[in-house]
C-alpha cells in the first residue's frame, strides 16, 4: 500500500480522484489540487495567532451588559460562570466553563501540537492525532454558540427600564477568535500527519510480492 | 495526457479513475464496489471513504427543500417573546442578528449570514446539483463549481448551532422571566433534526462520481 504522494500522484481532498503529477486542477471536481500544500503550516500558524490574539480580549472584556432598575452589571465569560457557582448552580457553571474556556483552549493546544508533530515528529500515534484533528474541525463551528446566545439574550431581553441586556465588547472578539480558529484548522492538511510512512499492519505489502499495491478498502456492513 | 499509473510490475498501467486516495491520509485504493448501505473505510485512518445510500439523492433534495421552507418561514414568523412584571417583548430572527450594534455592528451581517444566508445558499446549490442527477440527466451547467461552493460553505452554515444557542439562552432566562416560543422557534427545532440527518445521507464521493465526466 502506498500513498498517492509516494506513487508520484496527487490525490484530491474533495472528491478522492487521483491525478498525475503536475496536474493543477482535479479532473473530476475541477478544484485546485496539490500533493501537499507547502504553505499549509504557515497558514495554520498565522490564523492560529490571530485566533489566540482575539481570544484574550474575548475573555477580558464583558460578554453581556445587563441594566436593571437597581443598576448595571457586566460580566466576563469566566466571571459569569464563577458568579453562577457562587449562587450554587454548579452544573451550569461547569458547563459554561467547559464550553467557553476549556474547549477553546484545548483547540489552540491541539492545533499547535499537530503543527509541532508534523515539523518535529510526535510521540502520539498517527491515528490519535488524526482523531484529535477531526474533533477540532468538528467542534470549531459549535463554539459560535456563545455568540448566538448573546445575540438571542440581547435582542430578547429588552424590557424598557426593568431589565435590558446588550452585547459586550467581548462578543466580537470571541466571534473573531472562533472564525480564525476554524480557518486555522481548515488550512491544516491532515495528510501530513501520515507522511512518516506508517502503514496499517493487517494490509502491509509483502516485500517479495511485486504485485498490486492497491487493496480494496475494508468493508463494513452497517446495520 | 497519460492518465494511468505505471506500476512497473506485472500488472501494467492502471487507469487513474479507478483509484481513490483517502482525503485524510492519502493512501491509495482501487475503487471497491460498495453496495448501498455499505461503507468503505480507509484501513489506515478509518475515515469513511464511500457510503452510498439507496435513494440518497431524492431524500437529500426533499430534506434540503424542507429546510429551505422552514428557514424562509422562520424569517417571517415571531421567534421568541418574553414577559416579566407585565412587560412584553418579542423578537424575530432578523432582529436577533441585528442585536449587535455600535462598534459590534460588524457582527450583525455575519450572524445573519451564518444562520440564514449561507445555509440557504448551500441548500439551493445542493438542490441545483442533485436535481438532474436523480433523473439520470446530464449534470446541470456549472454543477461542479456549484457543488464545490456548497462544500466550502458547509462549515459556515450554522443554523443548527444557532438552534442550540437558542436553547441555551432559554435555559438562562427560564428563572428570570416567562419566555414563550413562537412558530419560528419550533421551525428551527425541526430544522436542526433534518440538518443532522442530511449529513448521514451525504456521500460526497457518490455525488462527485455522478457529476464526473
Amino acid at each position: 500500500m502506498k500513498t498517492a504522494r509516494e506513487m508520484g500522484l496527487i490525490g484530491c481532498k474533495r472528491c478522492t480522484r487521483v491525478s498525475a503529477e503536475g496536474t493543477r486542477n482535479c479532473q473530476r471536481c475541477g478544484g485546485k489540487i496539490n500533493s501537499r500544500d507547502p504553505k499549509s503550516l504557515q497558514k495554520v500558524i498565522a490564523w492560529w495567532l490571530l485566533g489566540v490574539a482575539c481570544y484574550i480580549p474575548g475573555n477580558l472584556y464583558p460578554m453581556l451588559e445587563t441594566k436593571t432598575l437597581v443598576g448595571s452589571d457586566s460580566s466576563t465569560i469566566i466571571g459569569g460562570a464563577v458568579e453562577l457557582a457562587h449562587h450554587g448552580a454548579w452544573g451550569v457553571a461547569i458547563i459554561i466553563l467547559i464550553a467557553s474556556a476549556v474547549i477553546p483552549m484545548a483547540k489552540f493546544i491541539i492545533i499547535l501540537g499537530l503543527v509541532i508533530g508534523v515539523r518535529r515528529g510526535s510521540q502520539i500515534s498517527d491515528g490519535l492525532r488524526q482523531k484529535l484533528y477531526e474533533v477540532v474541525e468538528y467542534i470549531g463551528r459549535w463554539s459560535m454558540i456563545d455568540v448566538f446566545v448573546v445575540a438571542v439574550l440581547s435582542s430578547l431581553v429588552q424590557l424598557q427600564t426593568l431589565v435590558n441586556i446588550s452585547p459586550g465588547t467581548a462578543s466580537i472578539f470571541f466571534a473573531l477568535s472562533v472564525i480564525f480558529t476554524m480557518l486555522s484548522a481548515q488550512n491544516f492538511d491532515s495528510r501530513m500527519i501520515w507522511d512518516n510512512g506508517h502503514m496499517p499492519k493487517p494490509m502491509a505489502p509483502d516485500e517479495n510480492d511485486p504485485g498490486p499495491m492497491l487493496a480494496g478498502a475494508e468493508k463494513e456492513r452497517s446495520a | 495526457m497519460a492518465d494511468a499509473y505505471h506500476t512497473g510490475g506485472s500488472i501494467g498501467p492502471i487507469p487513474l479513475d479507478v483509484l481513490i486516495a483517502c482525503p485524510h491520509c492519502d493512501l491509495v485504493y482501487s475503487r471497491p464496489d460498495v453496495a448501498n448501505n455499505e461503507r468503505a473505510y480507509c484501513g489506515r485512518c478509518h475515515s469513511v471513504l464511500i457510503a452510498p445510500r439507496r435513494k440518497a439523492g431524492k431524500l437529500l433534495i426533499a430534506m434540503a427543500a424542507s429546510i429551505l421552507i422552514l428557514i424562509t418561514g422562520a424569517l417571517f414568523f415571531p421567534f421568541l417573546s418574553i414577559g416579566a412584571s407585565g412587560l412584553h417583548h418579542g423578537t424575530s430572527i432578523v432582529q436577533i442578528s441585528f442585536a449587535f450594534n455600535g462598534p459590534m455592528a460588524l457582527l450583525a451581517p455575519a450572524v445573519l449570514a451564518f444562520i440564514v444566508i449561507i445555509p440557504v445558499t448551500r441548500l439551493s446549490l445542493l438542490i441545483y446539483v442533485l436535481a438532474p442527477v436523480i433523473r439520470d440527466a446530464p449534470p446541470a451547467p456549472m454543477a461542479r463549481q456549484a457543488f464545490r461552493l456548497a462544500e466550502d460553505l458547509t462549515p459556515w452554515s450554522m443554523a443548527e448551532v444557532f438552534a442550540i444557542g437558542c436553547a441555551v439562552a432559554l435555559v438562562k432566562l427560564s428563572d428570570m422571566a416567562e419566555v414563550s416560543l413562537g412558530p419560528a422557534a419550533w421551525m428551527f427545532a425541526v430544522l436542526m433534526i433534518i440538518i443532522v440527518s442530511t449529513d448521514v445521507l451525504m456521500c460526497r464521493y457518490c455525488i462527485w462520481k455522478s457529476l464526473g465526466t
